[in-house]
């Protein structure tokens, strides 16, 4: 417990240390609210249904924090964990190697909140952001979004054979995500065809899972977003475990 | 005397290679014990059967009197060890490293006596990427010691390391293994075991082909000991005649060598004896002796490759 402790706070001022990783979760989504605040504003509009562009990208850029911590920083971070020995130095200690997984997942769930935490302040603060949903129902679907995502980059970080390549096939995957889900700017402005592809992609359930939270839809209206999300999990974390190398 | 580490008949191969066929040593307590040979000599897999990193295809191995694949968690307590292909994260400082792993350890070694003992004082808030190699290696050895260990792996510990800093990392040892530490290395630089080790074992295809104190194993298989030296005038016959019985004489201008067997204890005197009897004057006397690098090209037919 003492060394999950420790390292678990060795792990979070190396995630700050590493300039950006930081940027891409904790002050580019801010930037991004900024931008499309100051060009649109925060003014109900009818594309997005008597709401705000402000009110709709908060859980869309926290969808965007999940997807880059998860498919860049977890995996890059244990890719290269491995590849340079850090993995097998700690095999040679009486501590499980675990403990730096689940420190590695725990920094990124504080840090992927904290990014969170900071877009919802802005929007309040600066825009006058409208929340109607229920606080409880948003914070349970961020924890699942968040599992079925670092259970993913688990995933890449197993396939991948070295730091270099997830770093490539983590970013190929993650920014055509990012547009085509939602993540960075509302589907709403997306041709029919790309939002018929993004029904293939992971992060489009997590972003309308979170949207639909946020102005308070009732969990049954989004069964399906929780049964492809908790099958992501499933299968992820199997997938995970089969290709996990330490070395 | 108590052997710390017994190894008998530890094989492993992978795939179609055989990495390590039939190796037995035992290693005593406090002895610097070396495994020498070329990369790929099986040396690393050794090291990695007895850390418990892999698993032998078959052989005994007890260390520390366990097994190291049934009882890996007192071992690893126990053991201080530095690998071949190991690292940190590269913006973890010095003082954060061995801070964290002293967190392992149920009876840890002081870290900040440590970090003085390895010269580190000045580089506590340095990040690992930014360290010399010297100084990772140092931080390695000091990782090694904090568990307070009775034995302890160094496997290529000074690979790739300019001269001088392989000369501290050497005195380094040296003064941990008169702490009563049992040390266990591989290296392939025979000048590092030749001057560091008790006993050596060279490794040559997975096998061991000897293994002694470099001394020994110098004096068994390192061939001819050399004297040479200047003349001014031209040899006489009578003075070549008289030295076949003491060694080859070859003569190339000036220069005079000859060679005896090793270990003839009067080889020196008996030259120097026989150019007094006849009132030879010589300059620029030399005596080569062999070295463990030659006992290695005599057992292994090559070259050292780096």
């Amino acid at each position: 417990m003492k060394s999950l402790l420790k390292m678990t706070w060795i792990e979070t001022k190396l995630f700050l240390r590493e300039p950006v990783g930081a940027f891409f979760t904790l002050i580019f989504p801010l930037m991004m609210l900024f931008l499309f605040g100051s060009i649109y504003g925060n003014v109900p509009t009818q594309y997005f249904n008597g709401r705000g562009t402000v009110d709709i990208s908060v859980p869309a850029y926290t969808a965007m924090i999940i997807a880059t911590t998860s498919l860049v920083g977890l995996t890059i971070t244990m890719a290269a964990y491995r590849e340079k020995g850090v993995l097998r130095r700690l095999r040679t200690t009486p501590v499980s190697p675990l403990v730096v997984l689940v420190a590695q997942v725990i920094v990124l769930f504080i840090m992927t909140t904290i990014g969170m935490l900071l877009l919802v302040v802005a929007g309040k603060l600066v825009y006058g952001m409208r929340f109607d949903g229920n606080a409880l129902s948003v914070v349970v679907g961020f924890i699942l979004c968040c599992i079925s995502f670092f259970a993913l980059g688990f995933v890449l970080a197993g396939i991948m054979p070295t730091a270099r390549t997830a770093q490539v096939v983590g970013m190929v995957i993650l920014y055509p995500m990012l547009f085509l889900s939602g993540a960075g700017f509302p589907r709403e402005l997306l041709p029919e065809a790309i939002v018929k592809i993004s029904a293939f992609l992971p992060l489009t359930y997590v972003v309308t899972l979170l949207r639909g939270l946020w102005i308070g839809d009732p969990w049954s209206q989004h069964m399906t977003e929780v049964v492809v999300l908790a099958g992501i999990v499933v299968v992820g974390v199997v997938i995970a475990v089969k290709t996990f190398r330490w070395e | 005397m108590n052997a710390v580490v017994k190894v008998e008949g530890l094989r492993k191969s992978y795939k179609s290679t055989i990495a390590v066929d039939d190796v037995s040593f035992e290693v005593q307590e406090s002895e610097i014990f070396g495994m020498v040979g070329p990369n790929g000599a099986g040396k690393t897999t050794t090291i990695e059967c007895l850390e418990g990193l892999r698993k032998p295809d078959r052989g005994l191995v007890n260390v520390l009197g366990v097994d190291p694949q049934q009882d890996g968690h007192f071992l690893h307590t126990h053991t201080g060890m530095q690998l071949q292909q190991s690292n940190l994260p590269e913006r973890i400082k010095v003082w954060e490293a061995l801070d964290l792993y002293s967190s392992f350890y149920p009876k840890a070694a002081n870290w900040e006596e440590l970090l003085a003992q390895l010269g580190l004082e000045e580089k506590r808030n340095a990040p690992f990427a930014k360290l010399s190699g010297g100084q990772k290696q140092r931080l390695f050895i000091a990782l090694a010691l904090l568990p307070d260990p009775q034995l302890i792996f160094l496997d290529e510990l000074t690979t790739g390391l300019d001269p001088q800093a392989r000369h501290t990392i050497w005195d380094l040892v040296r003064e941990v293994r008169s702490k009563g530490k049992t040390i266990l290395l591989t290296t392939h630089y025979m000048e590092e075991a030749e001057r560091l080790c008790d006993r050596v074992a060279i490794l040559d295809h997975g096998r061991i082909v000897a293994m002694d104190s470099p001394a020994e194993l110098v004096r068994k298989f390192g061939g001819e000991e050399r004297i040479s030296f200047n003349v001014d005038q031209p040899l006489k016959q009578e003075f070549i005649s008289s030295m076949k019985p003491i060694g080859q004489l070859t003569i190339q201008g000036e220069r005079v060598s000859i060679q005896g067997e090793t270990g003839q204890a009067s080889f020196v005197y008996d030259v120097v004896a026989l150019l007094a009897k006849h009132n030879i004057r010589f300059r620029g006397l030399r005596t080569e002796q062999p070295t463990l690098e030659d006992v290695f090209l005599k057992l292994t037919g090559r070259e050292m490759k780096d």
